[in-house]
């Protein structure tokens, strides 16, 4: 078991595995982010309180979902590789920072594009707004330690704890967060009455997530690949593969 | 091994008085920024009390930031740090007491100035009260979370920004709930479940805070 998992883990055969999955995550991506922005742009009804403008939760809500769902995967894999050194986890949380950042800055943009006609100010605080801004912090902190290190190993298990850290702090901050802001002022803008969703709503708002997702796989895989590349760059496997080509 | 806390413990706060301008430091550092608000911003009473909570918290929290440096700085480059994890104690323990040395030299200290800042800042009496028991609690969280990141850091070349920027995101909460205690008590409503809620924080990062960090300084020692 543990010969299968060090070999498939192996940077080298990962390399060569991943090139035949990438393509299929992309155009899946595509395909369904397409059809589901067509559905939630011209199919699902219009909100009869938001109008139009609401439309960009198809966008918003996705992006913060996976927000949070990278920075699970990097805590993740992070744990694993510092637990049973396997390097290719340590790449793939790596690799997946800058991602799951972009994700949560295009979350806080939309937000805050949403909220310029709903709340009549681009910047409210927000519970769940501020929650997100700090999500951001932390991908930055994340992403200025494995960068401040020299040294590969050390500055992946280092990053690698702080995520780990900051994954026990995630629910800590956002419960926080949400209770300065009832306690600050209380139900006045940022709650509305939510009607439940509209099934014709929440099936571009699926569709988009599963796009998301299919796309962060490619992404992540194409980062991994390169990551996988740069660290590997004085061994063997990645001369052979430069003499080849 | 409790030997072993305690010697380290002393050593450390013998080491601190031995080099007492420094010590003084954080606490001018504190009284510092909180004087610059009136200055900066009004100095009416009124403004002043409604600022108050939020700007002693956060200078207190600056104050701790920028004295997270000593806890493992010097021992880090003069070899202690790694003679400290060749023993045959648990690093945790060690660690603890580290850190309850750090507390003892900076947290206290500020929780001890707090009520003439409170005073500057014409808090009323109840909120210098509960001011004091917020940042008792906050503070020594301030230090165990800030040891999980300079043991990360403390190899890094100019690490300070760098330890700023990954700590205080971590450092939220603890503000939160300490500034809107003191909010709340100068309203004169119970603060209870803030206090209560500081507690809580305080015995989470007790338990898991010592342990992040032995695994940090290993990481660390193992550059």
């Amino acid at each position: 078991m543990w010969n299968w998992i060090q070999r498939f883990s192996s940077p080298k055969y990962f390399y060569a595995m991943s090139a035949a999955l990438i393509p299929w995550f992309a155009i899946s991506a595509l395909l369904i982010g397409v059809y589901g922005l067509y559905l939630g742009l011209f199919v699902a009804p219009t909100d009869y309180q938001q109008g139009e403008s609401y439309r960009i939760i198809f966008v918003h809500v996705p992006a913060a979902w996976m927000s949070l769902f990278i920075y699970m995967v990097m805590a993740i894999s992070a744990g694993i590789g510092l637990i049973w050194q396997i390097r290719l986890a340590d790449m793939v949380a790596a690799a997946s920072a800058p991602i799951g950042a972009s994700f949560t800055f295009l979350a806080l943009v939309t937000g805050m594009l949403w909220g310029k006609p709903m709340w009549g100010a681009y910047w409210v605080w927000d519970a769940r707004l501020t929650s997100e801004l700090i999500l951001l912090f932390l991908y930055f902190g994340y992403m200025a330690l494995q960068s401040a290190i020299e040294d590969q190993r050390s500055a992946d298990k280092a990053s690698g704890l702080l995520a780990i850290v900051g994954v026990v702090n995630i629910p800590i901050i956002h419960y926080s967060v949400e209770w300065w802001n009832t306690l600050h002022q209380g139900a006045t803008v940022t709650k509305f009455d939510k009607p439940s969703m509209h099934i014709d709503m929440l099936i571009p708002l699926l569709l988009m997530a599963v796009a998301f997702k299919l796309f962060y796989a490619a992404v992540v895989l194409v980062r991994t690949r390169n990551e996988a590349l740069y660290r590997d760059r004085n061994r063997r496997w990645v001369r052979e593969l430069i003499e080849r080509m | 091994m409790f030997n072993a806390f305690s010697h380290l413990l002393i050593r450390d706060l013998r080491l601190a008085l031995r080099n007492r301008h420094e010590l003084a430091n954080p606490l001018i550092f504190f009284v510092l920024v909180v004087s610059l608000f009136p200055l900066a911003v009004t100095p009416t009473p009124d403004a002043l009390r409604a600022m108050a909570p939020g700007v002693i918290w956060v200078s207190a929290l600056l104050a701790v930031l920028l004295s997270l440096d000593r806890l493992f700085k010097q021992d880090y480059e003069d070899g202690s740090l790694d003679q400290l994890m060749l023993s045959p104690n648990p690093l945790m323990i060690l660690v603890l007491a580290k850190v309850l040395a750090h507390w003892l030299l900076t947290g206290l200290p500020l929780v001890i100035i707090a009520p003439l800042l409170g005073l500057f800042m014409s808090l009323p009496m109840e909120a210098v009260n509960v001011l004091i028991y917020s940042l008792l609690l906050g503070t020594p969280v301030l230090s165990l979370v800030g040891a999980i990141g300079v043991s990360l850091t403390v190899a890094v070349n100019r690490g300070g920004v760098l330890l700023s920027l990954i700590i205080l995101p971590l450092y939220i909460p603890i503000l939160i709930f300490g500034a809107n205690a003191v909010d709340v008590a100068a309203d004169g409503m119970p603060v209870r479940g803030q206090l209560l809620f500081l507690g809580a924080v305080l015995a989470l990062a007790l338990s898991l805070a010592p342990l992040a960090t032995a695994v940090a300084l290993r990481i660390t020692a193992s550059r």
